[in-house]
């Protein structure tokens, strides 16, 4: 169900956390905020689940206004950073919880639960404590858990952030696959990029407290709104002032329409890709790439080169919000 | 060399063991020991006494009005000071330890002030027929007061260090204020609250100074047990004295055996 958050502000003490965001989130959909720390995220997060009050706006899910609801009474799934799993409870408890609150009857809760474990690949780890199960395992459990209610929708606070990369990266493919199972309209908070152009169907760029830009990550990296969008998403350098990604760079021995001359000061070699350094004028830049390519054109250090801009010409405006 | 920090390892253990030694275990060693030199038969004689029998009933009803009130109130109080914010916080945080600070006399002779006949409250309270003052409910109100930080200051770290977030999930999954309070809460610090509860029950038991104040010490009415040994080895009769002070000891050394036994296979967990 869709999410609508009109004029939203709240400050704590001085600081503003949210400075009258509004942000509608389409029915089904999986959407990453995406910012620094400190830019409001998670506060936004937060305010959809009713575990803070804002100063002023409006929160509606399914069209209904949610504004002053008590977060008991919202029906949202929310997931925590740090998993919040129910220590004294074993995961069976813990994913059975919100039933037992409902007075679901004892075999539906039985029921109900086996088909989450499943889903989650936790069968076999019912009669557990928490505590006896590994960090990747625990918010696993901590999303059946939140989806063992039916919520309305998904929220999600950083979900992967206290898990190493490895098992960030699986748990990552595995919500992407679990919501094209469950469909339920799905938002998480993160301050990794790769994390939201990776899983998210939609992204909303928050920073201090306003929004940048809202779309889908090809439009964002593409188009972005701002030099700050544009820096966040992905790797930039400059080129006559303007920003540019490296790999939108091209390089050519022979000038040609629209190149500047420059002079190559280093390769790295990662791989599959090439950095390579170099000066226009007194400007240092970077230009990203294939080994082919660098190959072919012989670079060395000292090599004179030409650059150009792919597209950099005619950015069209992208929308901001 | 490599005898050294095990020599003075050693050196540490045989002083902390001969401190406890003297402080301790002598002492009580000594009590038990003078309690049971003519056998068991006396010791039960004594305890028989009717006059010890009432002194131990009115020290039942004193620890657990005492462990009941302490119970809801530190709970309560731990809850508002450490998931609250509030004008007054610290002020009512350091108010909380007073009765550490205070001599348990001082605080029986405030509350003659506050709760005698005489006094203004003491004194409506009368007028309603509640005597508090040379009575039960002035010797629990000072038992609690002396054993105020006792629940709170135990209870208090574990929900700082629990944290709200199990709290907060749990509201998130349908549960109100007071059922997230029964399943969530209430089970972890359960043993800091347990904790709490048997140093307050160690306290009330053991209580001497404002319930003598507040009490009046009267015989077969207000007597608590501390009171009977206290009147009962002035007047020589130590037999009582002593018989009445190893049940007293006895009581809180099963206490604390219980909880330390119930406590370290949870702690695993």
């Amino acid at each position: 169900m869709s999410i609508r958050a009109t004029g939203v502000t709240k400050r704590f003490g001085d600081f503003v956390a949210l400075d009258d965001v509004s942000v509608e989130i389409p029915t089904g959909s999986l959407t990453a905020l995406l910012g620094p720390s400190g830019g409001g995220k998670s506060t936004l997060l937060r305010i959809i689940a009713g575990l803070e009050q804002p100063d002023s706006g409006r929160i509606e899910i399914a069209g209904e206004d949610h504004t002053t609801l008590p977060p008991q009474r919202r029906n949202v799934g929310f997931v925590f950073q740090h998993y919040a799993a129910f220590k004294h409870l074993s995961v069976r408890r813990n994913v059975a919880f919100g039933l037992e609150i409902r007075k679901r009857p004892k075999d539906e809760v039985k029921r109900r639960v086996d088909e989450l474990l499943r889903l989650v690949h936790l069968e076999q780890f019912g009669d557990r404590l928490p505590s006896q199960l590994s960090g990747g395992q625990r918010q696993r459990m901590a999303l059946a858990r939140a989806l063992a209610v039916e919520p309305k929708v998904m929220l999600l606070d950083e979900p992967f952030g206290a898990l190493d990369a490895k098992v960030r990266k699986e748990l990552r493919d595995w919500l992407r696959r679990l919501h094209d199972e469950v469909h339920v309209t799905t938002v998480f908070v993160t301050h990794d990029q790769e994390e939201a152009m990776d899983v998210a169907d939609e992204i909303v760029v928050i920073n201090n407290g306003v929004v940048e830009q809202v779309g889908p990550p090809d439009e964002l990296y593409d188009r972005p709104a701002n030099d700050f969008v544009m820096s966040f998403l992905g790797p930039v350098t400059r080129l006559g002032g303007k920003l540019v990604r490296p790999h939108d760079l091209e390089v050519f021995s022979e000038p040609d329409t629209g190149t500047v001359p420059a002079t190559v000061v280093r390769l790295v070699r990662l791989g599959f890709e090439v950095k390579v350094d170099v000066v226009v004028g007194d400007e240092e830049l970077w230009v990203q790439l294939t080994r082919g390519e660098a190959d072919r054109l012989a670079l060395g250090p000292g090599s004179p080169i030409h650059l150009r801009a792919l597209g950099a010409v005619s950015r069209p405006p992208a929308r901001a919000h | 060399m490599r005898d050294g920090p095990r020599r003075s390892r050693l050196g540490l253990r045989v002083v902390a063991l001969a401190y406890l030694a003297m402080l301790l275990v002598l002492p009580v060693g000594l009590v038990f020991w003078r309690t049971f030199e003519h056998g068991v038969g006396p010791v039960l004689d004594a305890l028989g006494d009717p006059s010890v029998l009432h002194a131990f009933k009115v020290t039942g009803i004193v620890a657990f009005w005492t462990v009941l009130l302490n119970t809801v109130f530190g709970v309560g109080v731990a809850v508002l000071l450490v998931r609250h914010r509030f004008p007054g916080r610290r002020a009512l945080s350091a108010f909380i330890d007073l009765p550490l600070a205070v001599s348990p006399v001082v605080v029986g002779l405030a509350l003659i002030l506050a709760y005698g006949k005489f006094a203004p409250i003491g004194g409506w309270l009368e007028a309603r027929g509640i005597q508090m003052i040379f009575a039960l409910p002035g010797m629990v109100l000072a038992t609690v007061f002396v054993s105020l930080p006792l629940v709170v200051r135990e209870v208090a770290p574990v929900l700082e260090e629990i944290g709200i977030e199990q709290e907060q999930a749990a509201w998130t999954l349908g549960a109100g204020k007071v059922q997230t309070f029964k399943r969530i809460t209430l089970p972890s610090i359960r043993w800091a609250l347990a904790y709490g509860v048997v140093l307050t029950l160690a306290r009330a038991l053991g209580e001497y100074g404002a319930v003598a104040v507040v009490s009046g010490r009267l015989v077969d009415k207000t007597q608590t047990v501390t009171l009977v040994v206290e009147e009962r080895f002035q007047n020589f009769d130590q037999t009582t004295a002593y018989a009445a002070s190893v049940a007293l000891a006895a009581v809180a050394v099963v206490i604390l055996v219980v909880i330390n036994l119930l406590r370290p296979d949870e702690r695993n967990r």
